[in-house]
């Protein structure tokens, strides 16, 4: 037996509705037979990991915080890879931005101004832009790869934030411990609703999600993108420049992480420590990706990624299974929803092999 | 034994399964498929290789551990996207979250446990040659490998029929479908190649480098070997190149502290990543070509009309 | 008991919870950790506390704990998750979660919070921490006897107050034996990577040390130092099965004997916030078998194991100079806790720059 694929004449709009919930079941089953064999109530797991953490108040803000960064980012990065500008390094974006953001609060710690929020807010883009704009210059103009670039100054950026936390920047006052002085209530970031701890990292990520929607669909701006990234030759016919392309991508992405960089660390940590982000700069990409590289889908995705890392942790709990198993959870439901959105521009067919004797062959 | 000579042995223990990891890549890029879940793949066969060996009491199982391990990991991700046409990058990424997970899982009960190191094969008469001799024939066997590797490699995709057409995979599916190859079978191969490479890394890293298990013992190498890929610019000796230059300058950085001389810790670390892509500059300013060497159609999915 | 229970009670009734579930179920300790329970090092020795915890008072309290926790907001809410399922005392055994378990202590007041390594505290927080320094003063004296060279090397992980006490600890206990001796110094920039930890060995080693002590947390430079046939030191726990003929000793973190000793307290109500600071005497730390030297090495450092035990000597006493040469304590001085806590200098023979 094997699988062949036929190309629907167009794209599904009932299967790019039904492919989420079919990878959900998915994963119920098969997750469901994972904790079977382990030994603990499918129930109570599946319970834990989709349920549990939508339904109490403070959790759902927790969800909100932990997908901001996500959010943010991801949508930044569909912007380069729908131009076809490869920039893996967010991470090392965010903590450029989180670093320019914070020269206020921690250097010039004495300004109390409401204008004080919003400059770290614009510095924190400029740190990301201009981080990002390091591979940008040098693949525009000396042709290198921006897949290494972005990536290695991702470790220069965490050794250049270790190196500032635990020297200069260190806080005066703590006893020597890596970490910056906390931030004056004048520095953070506030929260959004009444309820609870979501900041406005959140509503950020939000608004940026929608007009970059918004630009990628209404705009001239988001046809360019779409031309070069689908055929360099095909823009450049319509007078489009790919070295421009570059970077305006980069830029935009960088600023976004480094947003996210500084919202975080305003809104959520209040200082600068030596490691301020688990991988979101990575994480984004499956965010994008899972996505399918549109900013209202890369809402959702961050949302369902962020609640998986909550519910590992109700399941950690409830079941008392380690994080190993809630971290290969997570990738049976990254897996299951990447492989149903085929569906959406194909026909899934099961051949028998004996059926067949045509010269395409399928794999296995 | 002289301080050089003894840095460069610890350069090679560093720099190999860094070369093993991007050279299985290398030959999965060049069919033009991108699989960023190297770092998945070492895992597993670094948790696969020192399982086997502590069952089986013999090293030598553990590398044919780390090698299958690797090469049916990767499967998953050839699954997914060869057949089902899934996105190759997001695959890949959550391939590493699965593998992370997977080995952590299975090795856990392993944890603490001191390993058994591969012992050296030492080459009589050559290994007595001054300098070099110590160096390159009393290794293990996961180094000739690595070195056997590299040279199948690029004798391979450069000089056999076979490797030719690999390469017009990579370069155009739709071309290379309509000369009648296979793309698919071809891809799924090279991906699996990939993945065995990946595998024996990691079984290095348990079985050579550091004789035991721990979770997330890969550490980010992975990551390095997928940039080393690009670094060099799809060729497999200057894979060799980057990967021991990288392992010379994390090595020396670390004499460079230990003989006090007075720059932070941090600065000195950030050296291999910063001298990589200052090397990558000088050797891609010619535009032409790095465009020759760059797989064309890597990254894009392929589905044969029928 | 009937206190806690009461006060679990209203926690979760003013939380809007039911009150049955956690008022006649046993008391909840719970615990937070920044690692993997089972990374061989520092989270592992916890949970090893943990279990002896378990086994200790498993009649009256259960445990649960969430591991691999992030620092920062993904801390916040893993603590406040264990203080809304209804845990009694709670138990942060990273540096990094200061600040987030002094926040959520502050939201619920009536449980009980713990933090490692840390020095805020609050009506409801208490902090602890190990007198490591003091194992590491019995290992300077060991290495000096044993080697050669005078010079041993140490693989450091983060220049923080802890280890910078560590270094200094090390080489003030060498020198009252070899006042000339010396260590050289790499940061290895992590705490658990056993190949980086490995190189970093295997350079001490080929620049001429002859000792080698780790303050990283896996056993690879363990190792190495076996392969390379020269004598090391174990860190976190007994290392001695990945050097059977290296280890001479090792600090071992026994937390066991401190939390049993404060979930006790907390099950009598007699629970009260301290900043503790417990060392061998107090079985925090235990030393691992002295072995793999000579015996009047050996009587050497059970004696001055059983000195510093009885108090008779504190490895921080004058005199002492900076590494500048000036002086840091006259004769006879020892060590207020409030300098070392914060220790961000290095004394005379480290062969290192501290970034200021």
């Amino acid at each position: 037996m094997r699988i062949e694929l036929e190309r629907r004449p167009e794209v599904s709009r009932l299967f790019s509705i039904l492919s989420p919930v079919i990878a959900l079941a998915l994963t119920m089953i098969f997750g469901g037979i994972m904790f079977l064999l382990l030994g603990k109530n499918p129930i109570t797991a599946l319970h834990s990991f989709f349920i549990e953490p939508l339904m109490e108040v403070w959790s759902l803000h927790e969800l909100a915080i932990k997908a901001a960064p996500l959010i943010m980012i991801g949508v930044g990065l569909s912007v380069c890879y729908r131009s076809n500008n490869w920039n893996i390094g967010a991470e090392g974006q965010f903590i450029a931005g989180a670093i320019a953001g914070s020269i206020l609060p921690v250097v010039f710690h004495e300004w109390h101004s409401p204008l004080v929020l919003p400059l770290m807010l614009l510095l924190g883009m400029l740190g990301g832009a201009l981080f990002a704009g390091i591979p940008a210059f040098l693949k525009a103009h000396l042709n290198t790869n921006e897949i290494l670039t972005s990536l290695m100054l991702v470790y220069v950026a965490q050794l250049f934030l270790d190196w500032l936390v635990r020297g200069y920047w260190r806080n005066p006052g703590g006893m020597n411990f890596p970490e910056t002085r906390t931030f004056d209530p004048v520095a953070v970031l506030p929260e959004m609703i009444a309820s609870g701890r979501t900041h406005w990292g959140f509503g950020f990520a939000l608004i940026a999600a929608v007009a970059i929607w918004f630009m990628m669909r209404y705009t001239l701006k988001g046809f360019e993108i779409t031309v070069l990234g689908q055929s360099e030759r095909a823009g450049r016919f319509a007078g489009f420049s790919t070295r421009k392309m570059i970077w305006f991508s980069m830029l935009l992405s960088g600023a976004l992480a480094g947003l996210a960089g500084i919202a975080e660390v305003s809104g959520a940590i209040q200082q600068l420590r030596p490691v301020i982000s688990p991988g979101y700069g990575f994480t984004a990409i499956i965010v994008a990706f899972l996505g399918r590289l549109n900013p209202l889908g890369i809402v959702v995705a961050g949302l369902v990624l962020a609640l998986t890392y909550l519910g590992g942790e109700a399941a950690q709990l409830s079941l008392g299974v380690s994080d190993k198993v809630t971290r290969v959870f997570q990738g049976l439901l990254l897996f299951f929803v990447l492989s149903c959105d085929t569906l959406i521009r194909y026909k899934i067919k099961l051949v028998w092999s004996n059926l067949t004797g045509t010269a395409t062959e399928g794999a296995h | 034994m002289g301080i050089f000579e003894a840095i460069l042995l610890t350069v090679i223990t560093a720099a190999t399964p860094l070369v093993l990891a991007a050279v299985g890549e290398l030959v999965t890029e060049r069919s033009g498929v991108l699989n960023l879940g190297v770092e998945g793949m070492m895992i597993m066969g670094a948790a696969c290789a020192f399982i086997a060996t502590q069952v089986t009491g013999s090293p030598y199982v553990g590398i044919l551990a780390g090698i299958a391990s690797g090469a049916l990991f990767s499967l998953l991700f050839g699954f997914l996207t060869l057949t089902l046409v899934a996105n190759q990058v997001a695959t890949g990424l959550a391939l590493t979250i699965l593998g992370l997970g997977v080995s952590g899982m299975i090795g856990e009960a392993y944890v603490g446990q001191s390993g058994i190191k591969l012992p050296q094969i030492v080459f009589p008469v050559l290994s007595d040659i001054p300098f070099l001799g110590p160096l390159l024939f009393k290794q293990d066997l996961i180094f000739y490998l690595s070195i056997a590797v590299v040279v199948g490699v690029n004798w391979f995709l450069f000089r056999s029929r076979a490797g030719l057409k690999l390469r017009s995979v990579g370069d155009s599916h739709a071309s290379a479908h309509a000369l009648g190859i296979n793309v698919i079978r071809m891809r799924y191969l090279a991906v699996m190649f990939g993945g065995a490479c990946a595998g024996l890394a990691g079984a290095q890293l348990s079985l050579v480098y550091t004789p035991q298990w721990v979770e997330n013992m890969s550490a980010g190498r992975g990551w390095i070997a997928l940039a080393l890929v690009v670094f060099a610019s799809w060729r497999p000796w200057r894979v060799v190149a980057g990967g021991y230059l990288f392992g010379a300058v994390s090595i020396s950085q670390l004499h460079a502290q230990a003989f006090g001389i007075g720059i932070p810790s941090q600065f000195l670390s950030a050296l291999p990543y910063l001298a990589t892509i200052a090397v990558l500059i000088l050797i891609s300013h010619n535009r032409r070509t790095t465009l020759i060497n760059t797989p064309a159609s890597l990254g894009k999915p392929f589905v044969p009309d029928r | 008991m009937k206190k806690i229970l009461f006060a679990l009670a209203t926690t979760a009734a003013v939380l809007g919870f039911s009150a049955s579930a956690s008022a006649q179920e046993k008391a909840k300790v719970c615990f937070v950790y920044v690692g993997s329970k089972t990374d061989g090092g520092w989270t592992q020795a916890h949970d090893i506390g943990r279990l002896e915890l378990e086994k200790a008072l498993g009649d009256k309290i259960e445990t649960q704990f969430l591991e691999n926790v992030p620092e920062g907001p993904d801390a916040e809410r893993a603590i406040e998750r264990l203080a809304r399922s209804g845990c009694g005392l709670i138990f942060t055994t990273s540096f990094g979660f200061m600040d987030a378990t002094v926040k959520i202590a502050a939201k619920f007041p009536d449980v009980k919070f713990e933090h490692a390594t840390g020095y805020k505290t609050a009506p409801n927080l208490a902090t602890y921490n190990s007198r490591f320094y003091e194992g590491r003063y019995i290992q300077g004296q060991i290495a000096a006897k044993i080697s050669q060279k005078g010079v041993a090397g140490y693989i450091a992980s983060f220049p923080i107050p802890e280890v910078v006490m560590g270094i200094n600890s090390f080489v003030t206990g060498a020198r009252t034996i070899n006042p000339d001796f010396k260590i050289k110094v790499v940061w290895a920039n992590t705490w658990f990577d056993p190949g980086k930890e490995a190189d970093a060995a295997k350079a001490l080693i080929d620049q001429g040390v002859d000792v080698l002590t780790q303050h990283t947390d896996t056993t690879a430079p363990m190792q190495v130092a076996a392969e390379r046939g020269i004598k090391a030191f174990g860190q976190a726990s007994d290392m001695i099965k990945a050097g059977p003929q290296t280890q001479l000793t090792a600090i071992v973190d026994t937390w066991g004997a401190y939390y049993i000793k404060r979930t006790q307290a907390f099950l009598d109500g007699k629970w009260e916030t301290t900043s503790s600071w417990d060392g061998l005497k107090d079985g925090i730390l235990t030393m691992a078998p002295y072995t793999n030297m000579p015996d009047d090495v050996k009587a050497l450092a059970e004696a001055t194991e059983a000195k510093i035990r009885s108090g008779e000597l504190k490895p921080f006493t004058g005199p002492l100079k900076k590494q500048d040469g000036s002086e840091w304590l006259k004769a006879g001085e020892t060590a207020d806790d409030g300098t070392l806590l914060g220790m961000n200098f290095y004394v005379e023979g480290v062969d290192d720059k501290l970034p200021q």
